[in-house]
């Protein structure tokens, strides 16, 4: 299972070990990183599961597109690392992936 | 006798039930915590059920609001299959179906809505579902498998997701709307006309101002649905999505102040000492709704009068004013929603509906108040300061799609 890095909005870091197949914001989600709301569950509709990918990961991860850009350019607190979690589907390449969560809209 | 006692109980494992208690726990409240609900799952979304769940393409587990470890490590008891029956306000206890006595410091009601029946003959006849609850769609992918024709009963939100889903799978599905056009109370016409041409082009057999007089069956299975009109429509399978009623009897009963659905206030307090209700059965004064007492039927609307409360219960006064918005997935369309568009007087159309992306705007005495959007995602974000300032804004630059919409507010 890929491990990956979670900076929290207080600024501490945690790894969980994340399953394949099911998106990030799953992942954290399940982690109990209540601060993520992802009130849509993952339909791309909300940018609640904002998070910021850390530069070195940016080329792996991809950036946004589409829908997904649409709505994090309306976010205050947009970066160039910024992701929607829930449009990120982590696979074995994550591991040693580090994201920070985005603060609240 | 009483079998628990929690400082919080919550009633009603939905959204807004889960939401409560996560946020409670995520504020710091440390005292005893527990959701009552009358599902056997623990709390699960419920907007996939009309859509990736119903299609099979995602499994329950993956719809669960919290995995099942989740809630026991924040220390919230969640007592399933347990209806919650009474409220007993003076002794501060709820009675569950089981016959058991829970006890509570606070009351939190998210019991959320029941489906509406029909209420015509043939309709306890086996084959006819609803889409509330995973074992609603459950049993309705359970009948799938012999069924080749489907009635879906209700042309909102719920009833044309199913339908789009079940076109995907190869069914002939016929809608039967009562009124004479689709999403009549929710959307603007032009909105309606353009759900009513998708659905048609893609085989759905739509039939408007068309009212079930009852359902047929034969050995105790729907066979059809026979309408006013003597029109008989042969199935297998009936689905039924006219709406819900709200689950308040237990809290009318306790002497709450009720209309439709049980009053809250801003802060989510009914008229009974230390109960609160939240969700599709909170009627509340809603600031987009021109101050009206309204029910929403939301994720948003539960989850951020969740908050709201959980704010409140935790030395944070706080009164609800979030923005609505909706969202509905048909087919290859994404409908996002901003606003509340009850009581518009006119309804402006942005972009080109043939070409699959464009937005309705709602305008009520020249003010927008919300916004329909369809594969334009970017106008349902720019749209919310429009909606949230009621700008008054130049029709014609509205109607410009080329225009974006954070060029139109002004400040």
């Amino acid at each position: 299972m890929p491990k990956v890095i979670i900076v929290d909005r207080a600024g501490r870091d945690g790894a969980l070990e994340a399953q394949e197949g099911l998106s990030l914001m799953e992942n954290i989600r399940n982690a109990g990183y209540d601060e993520l709301l992802a009130l849509c569950g993952g339909s791309c509709s909300c940018a609640t599961c904002h998070v910021y990918v850390n530069d070195d990961w940016i080329d792996e991860v991809g950036v946004a597109t589409g829908d997904e850009l649409e709505l994090l350019d309306c976010s205050d607190h947009r970066t160039p690392g910024s992701r929607l979690s829930c449009q990120i589907d982590i696979g074995s390449r994550h591991d040693g992936l580090r994201v920070t969560i985005a603060p609240e809209d | 006798m009483t079998d628990a006692q929690y400082d919080i109980l919550v009633v009603g494992g939905g959204h807004g039930g889960a939401q409560a208690a996560i946020a409670l726990r995520q504020r710091g409240f440390d005292g005893t915590l527990a959701i009552v609900g009358d599902e056997p799952e623990m709390p699960y979304e419920r907007p996939p059920l009309s859509k990736e769940y119903l299609a099979q393409k995602r499994e329950f587990e993956r719809i669960l609001i919290r995995p099942t470890p989740f809630w026991a490590e924040r220390g919230v008891d969640v007592l399933l299959d347990r209806r919650v029956d009474a409220v007993d306000p003076n002794g501060r206890s709820v009675a569950t179906h089981r016959g058991e006595s829970i006890g509570y410091g606070r009351l939190i009601w998210a019991a959320g809505g029941a489906p509406r029946r029909l209420g015509c003959d043939g309709e306890d006849l086996a084959g006819i579902h609803s889409v509330r609850s995973r074992s609603d769609v459950d049993a309705i992918v359970a009948d799938l498998v012999t069924a080749t024709r489907v009635v879906v009963v209700g042309g909102g939100y719920i009833g044309l997701e199913a339908a789009a889903v079940l076109t995907g799978l190869g069914k002939r599905v016929t809608v039967v709307e009562a009124l004479e056009r689709v999403l009549a109370r929710v959307a603007g016409e032009p909105l309606s006309r353009f759900y009513e041409a998708e659905h048609r082009a893609r085989g759905v057999d739509l039939r408007l101002s068309a009212q079930v007089s009852g359902i047929e069956g034969t050995n105790g299975r729907a066979t059809a649905v026979r309408l006013t009109d003597g029109t008989v429509i042969p199935c297998e399978l009936v689905i039924v999505g006219i709406g819900i009623v709200p689950a308040v009897d237990p809290l009318i009963r306790a002497g709450a102040r009720a209309g439709d659905g049980v009053l809250v206030d801003g802060q989510c307090r009914t008229t009974l000492p230390d109960v609160f209700a939240i969700g599709d059965c909170a009627a509340h004064p809603n600031a987009y709704a021109q101050g009206e007492v309204i029910r929403l039927e939301s994720v948003q609307n539960a989850v951020d009068q969740a908050l709201t409360l959980a704010k409140a219960m935790t030395g944070g006064p706080d009164h609800y004013r979030a923005l609505p918005t909706f969202w509905s997935d048909q087919y290859d369309l994404r409908l996002r929603t901003v606003g509340l568009s009850r009581g518009h007087d006119a309804t402006i159309v942005r972009g080109d509906p043939e070409t699959g992306s464009f937005s309705v705007v709602y305008l009520r005495s020249g003010r927008v108040i919300a916004l329909d959007c369809v594969n334009a995602i970017k106008d349902s974000i720019q749209g919310r300061a429009l909606v949230e300032s009621q700008a008054v804004v130049n029709p014609t630059d509205l109607a410009d799609a080329t225009m974006p919409l954070k060029q139109l507010v002004t400040a």
